[in-house]
């Protein structure tokens, strides 16, 4: 008998921190393949966030840097200048990438940086206590929205994409999301496509992926998949926007 | 001939692979591991076609397939 599916090389043989269910092992998982198949491990560096993917460095058997809150893009950027033959990606949850680094995303994305960046958006803040985050959908009930949010007082779901789609800097943009095998192969197919671009020199990439948080929607892991597929994805359709 | 291999400790008990095998090959098991949750076992019917559905939604990667 043959091995056909193991652990990627790039992914260090470790536990990981997060809940069941959570998407961050499986988008940790299909990065790290994506480095194995491009044999890029020794040229990567990835930028990890402040949010519940705090330690991914722990994970991931590759260099990695820490950020400031909100500031993965801008240390990317430095890394990306300063050693062009590298590979830098940024992996940002949305309160790091949407909240608090709007603007170091924004300005990278106008700049038109040659980065990778792999946006999780499970539409909630995970590692400070399930608070509504700028992705939250209208309605949906978090520590800080205990009424559901109301776009009268809290505004509307931000979508970030399709904001930066518009940016002329910005070559690639693809959302996608794990509430399938499908979905979860795409989801590779698009982080592939993202690295490539950088290594051909055709500028910022940004692949978001609508993630679970089984604990903070209140859902059990199974229903935060449908939830995926029958209400977010509904407020954030899938496919390349770029 | 396929089978897989669950690592029971790096199991959460999340059982998303439960809700993806087409040959309904794994079961929840009545046992804890060290973490005190219920990890996923496989039940060896034969059938197994090594289609590694289980070991791409597993979000701890604790499954590895044989074929």
């Amino acid at each position: 008998m043959n091995k056909v599916y193991s652990r990627p090389k790039a992914l260090k043989d470790v536990s990981t921190h997060y809940c069941p269910g959570c998407g961050h092992g499986i988008v940790h998982r299909l990065i790290a393949e994506v480095v194995d198949e491009l044999s890029i491990r020794e040229r990567v560096i990835a930028v990890a966030p402040v949010g519940c993917a705090v330690i991914a460095y722990d994970y991931w058997a590759f260099d990695c840097s820490e950020a400031a809150h909100g500031r993965a893009l801008a240390v990317a950027t430095a890394i990306k200048r300063v050693r062009p033959e590298t590979i830098v990606f940024t992996y940002q949850g949305d309160g790091d990438l949407a909240a608090i680094g709007t603007n170091e995303t924004i300005h990278a994305a106008n700049r038109g940086e040659n980065l990778t960046v792999i946006f999780i958006n499970n539409a909630v803040y995970g590692m400070t206590g399930g608070q509504m985050a700028p992705t939250t959908l209208i309605g949906q009930k978090t520590a800080t929205t205990p009424l559901g949010r109301d776009a009268q007082l809290q505004g509307y779901p931000l979508k970030v994409s399709e904001l930066l789609a518009q940016l002329p800097g910005v070559k690639y943009i693809q959302r996608t999301s794990l509430q399938s095998v499908q979905d979860i192969l795409k989801t590779k197919q698009a982080i592939k496509e993202a690295f490539q671009n950088q290594m051909n020199g055709l500028g910022f990439s940004l692949v978001e992926i609508l993630s679970p948080c089984p604990t903070y929607w209140g859902l059990s892991p199974l229903k935060a998949l449908e939830w995926i597929k029958d209400v977010l994805s509904k407020e954030f359709p899938l496919g390349r926007i770029k | 001939m396929a089978k897989i291999d669950i690592n029971k400790e790096r199991c959460k008990g999340c059982l998303l692979c439960i809700s993806v095998c087409p040959k309904a090959m794994l079961k929840k098991s009545k046992q804890l591991n060290k973490r005190g949750l219920n990890f996923v076992e496989f039940q060896d019917t034969g059938s197994c076609v090594g289609c590694s559905l289980c070991a791409v939604i597993c979000p701890d990667c604790c499954i590895e397939v044989y074929k």
